[in-house]
């Protein structure tokens, strides 16, 4: 059991909440990870990646190397991109569709999404409207990415809503539930995308 | 015992606080920041008391600190590695002093320069002033050093220097912590001489720190963070200190082929070296930072035995990746699918909203009059006026170095010479410079962008918070030359007419533009 992973964003877009449901997982069901991640300058709106490594053996390195992940997780189409050269030739992106534009040079959408498109292993959802439409909360968005990306991280998915339930205990039933619901809306789309 | 899930700077933040540590003294820098905040958090921290507020630089951090350990008390000491520069002249002097109560200081390193102006390797710190240094290659091991080195310090009687950098510091792992130890008792040191460093004292602490070097070598020869493992395959041997074990390990997941010299604690020990070099015929060094095990191996002959920064082996700057030791061993790396031509680079940005954008607004406007290249800035968010659309400074160098880049270009016959500076960086550093320019009258504009924050670095408390102006007052800046207004879009013409006032000012001027960090206001408001 192992998934190397890339998070990928903007700084700002919270995607360290996705690392610490998934952190969460690991730890309690006696998994190893680890989990490198983006702190200071660049922070401040700039590409923010977090690598992040689970295994039941033990794990040496916090970065990933190029060519060995399993996985692109990204809130930012552009940003799913930016990874590329550390996928593996059979490796997934799984990605949200709704840019983030904070430079005067972001690419024409139209030409990101067709190179998003032609790519062989992709998952392409608008992760907002899904969180907004399917658990009535769009600040849940990225848990509907990690709801899509989790048909590809090797471990049971049980971990995960686990992992949700741990990191949102102190704020109480109603956000857990809207979580929740925004995981499972973001697994269904996936198994159904990956059927077409 | 359960673990936690602890990024690196966390696993030495519970180390210190489980070591019974009585204090922690601290400025803010990435990639150091968390060590403090994790224990101004931490629950044990509040019913204990330990010390936790914010120092107004590393220098007097690691002064209280060094005040602490005097008082048999064990103290922390953390900062960025360019902290240490801001440090040295006290840490320099604590080697020599020693310690009483345990002193670990921890100074993370930033190679690559994720969020730094350089990429110094702080174990040269160790070396200089001849204390033994930690580095640790996991976040289980960052716990475990930091409460070996305090057990250390006061075993030897020396402040202990532990290095750690970005990516283990920035990195989260399981982490299972031991039972906390008591904190010491208040306890002053027997000789009561043993502080103070006259020439005649000195001298006699200065052999007893270079008798203690046996000591500390043979710390390192037992350390068990020091090891030699045996390989199969003794055409190559390989040293890997720190983090670089991990990338060397992870290269060979069934196992390495080749004898490992393992290296965490440092001055190096003698037996594994000497072990590696007899038994192996090429050596490749890992190191993340300087080539210092590899110059001291490779002598300044050059013996083509060793490999590593110096050969080209390893690039000779950056941090160390799996993909940098794979091809230093000749190993494949299979990349894969190119980064398509239309990804844009997404540098950082001030935020929108940001006090500093409606300074620079400004300031660029004035500054037109009189042609670019008269801004000094410092060290903070502001910094990112550098960058487009603003492209507004012209120096960023160290903390404080605006005002006195300014006064010195303004001797040179620079005028107007301007200063840009935030709140704490000033209080941090800008507050001699600026007696020196008060003292000689240097007709210098410094604005001080007060955002009343330590912003870069997360929002923590500013030293400066509501004594700006009486600063200033103090140290002899013309009262009428202080010149406070709030940088909001609306009071742009007003900004910029004080601009062109102070700048034809032929005296020290200080304008402080002050409005709350953005991010910081939206975190106090949650």
């Amino acid at each position: 059991m192992k998934t190397d992973m890339i998070l990928a964003g903007v700084g700002g877009q919270g995607i360290l909440s996705i690392a610490a449901a998934l952190g969460s997982a690991a730890l309690t069901n006696n998994l190893y990870i680890k989990q490198a991640e983006t702190h200071g300058m660049s922070q401040r709106g700039g590409d923010v990646q977090s690598y992040l490594r689970i295994s039941d053996q033990p794990i040496y390195s916090d970065l990933i190397a190029l060519g060995k992940a399993d996985l692109i997780l990204s809130v930012e189409p552009m940003e799913a991109l930016r990874y590329l050269p550390y996928l593996k030739p059979d490796g997934y992106i799984v990605t949200n569709s709704t840019p983030f534009i904070n430079i005067p040079n972001y690419p024409d959408t139209k030409e990101l999404m067709d190179t998003l498109e032609a790519l062989p292993h992709r998952i392409i959802l608008d992760a907002d409207s899904l969180a907004k439409e399917k658990a009535g909360n769009i600040r849940a968005g990225n848990f509907v990415m990690l709801g899509a990306a989790s048909p590809f991280i090797d471990v049971p998915f049980e971990y995960l809503e686990e992992g949700i339930r741990a990191i949102f205990s102190r704020k109480g039933e109603e956000i857990i539930d809207i979580n929740l619901k925004a995981l499972h809306a973001g697994r269904e789309f996936a198994l159904n995308f990956s059927i077409m | 015992m359960q673990k936690k899930l602890l990024l690196g700077v966390e696993a030495i933040a519970q180390g210190a606080i489980d070591s019974g540590i009585s204090g922690v003294y601290a400025y803010p820098g990435t990639p150091s920041t968390e060590i403090t905040e994790y224990i101004q958090g931490a629950e044990e921290a509040r019913t204990r008391n330990i010390h936790r507020e914010w120092s107004a630089n590393e220098k007097t951090a690691m002064e209280a600190a060094l005040g602490m350990s005097y008082a048999g008390k064990r103290a922390l000491v953390c900062m960025k590695h360019v902290g240490m520069n801001v440090a040295a002249d006290c840490f320099m002097n604590a080697a020599i002093t020693g310690a009483n109560g345990g002193l670990v200081v921890v100074a993370a390193d930033d190679p690559s320069m994720h969020s730094s102006q350089n990429e110094q390797d702080s174990r040269v710190y160790g070396k200089f002033a001849l204390v033994p240094v930690l580095e640790p290659s996991s976040q289980q091991e960052a716990y475990d050093l930091v409460r070996y080195g305090f057990a250390l310090s006061e075993t030897v009687g020396s402040p202990v220097l532990l290095r750690i950098t970005t990516r283990l510091a920035h990195s989260r792992s399981g982490v299972e912590t031991a039972a906390p130890l008591n904190e010491n008792k208040l306890k002053l040191p027997e000789n009561k001489r043993q502080f103070v460093l006259l020439p005649a004292i000195a001298r006699k602490r200065y052999r007893l720190l270079l008798d203690k070097q046996a000591d500390f070598k043979e710390a390192s020869a037992n350390s068990p963070f020091n090891r030699y493992t045996e390989g199969p395959d003794k055409s190559l041997g390989i040293i890997a200190c720190g983090i670089g074990y991990n990338y060397l390990m992870e290269n060979y997941p069934d196992g390495c082929p080749y004898p490992i010299a393992k290296i965490c604690q440092y001055p190096l020990p003698r037996k594994i070296i000497k072990t590696i070099l007899s038994e192996c015929n090429h050596i490749l060094v890992l190191e993340e930072g300087y080539p210092i095990i590899e110059e001291l191996l490779k002598g300044y002959p050059g013996d083509k035995r060793i490999s590593g920064r110096l050969d080209g082996s390893i690039s000779p700057d950056g941090e160390l990746s799996p993909d940098i030791v794979a091809q230093a061993l000749h190993l494949p790396v299979r990349e894969g699918a190119p980064v398509p031509e239309l990804v844009a680079p997404r540098p950082p940005a001030l935020c929108n909203g940001c006090s500093h954008r409606d300074v620079y607004n400004a300031l660029n406007e004035v500054i037109k009059t009189y042609g670019a290249g008269r801004v000094f800035a410092d060290i903070g968010c502001y910094t990112l006026g550098a960058l487009p659309p603003f492209e507004a400074i012209n120096s960023c160098v160290d903390m404080g170095a605006s005002i006195t880049m300014a006064k010195g270009a303004s001797d040179a016959g620079l005028f107007p010479a301007v200063a840009v500076i935030g709140d704490s960086t000033f209080t941090h550093s800008g507050m001699t410079g600026l007696l020196d320019a008060v003292n000689e009258k240097s007709p210098i504009t410094v604005i001080i962008s007060d955002n009343e924050s330590v912003s870069m670095t997360g929002g923590q408390n500013s030293a400066a918070l509501g004594r700006i102006e009486a600063i200033c007052r103090g140290i002899g800046v013309a009262p009428e030359h202080i010149r406070v207004l709030n940088p909001v879009p609306k009071n742009h013409d007003d900004l910029c007419r004080i601009l062109r006032e102070e700048l034809e000012y032929k005296g020290v001027s200080v304008i402080i533009p002050r409005r709350i960090c953005i991010q910081k206001a939206r975190r106090d408001k949650k």
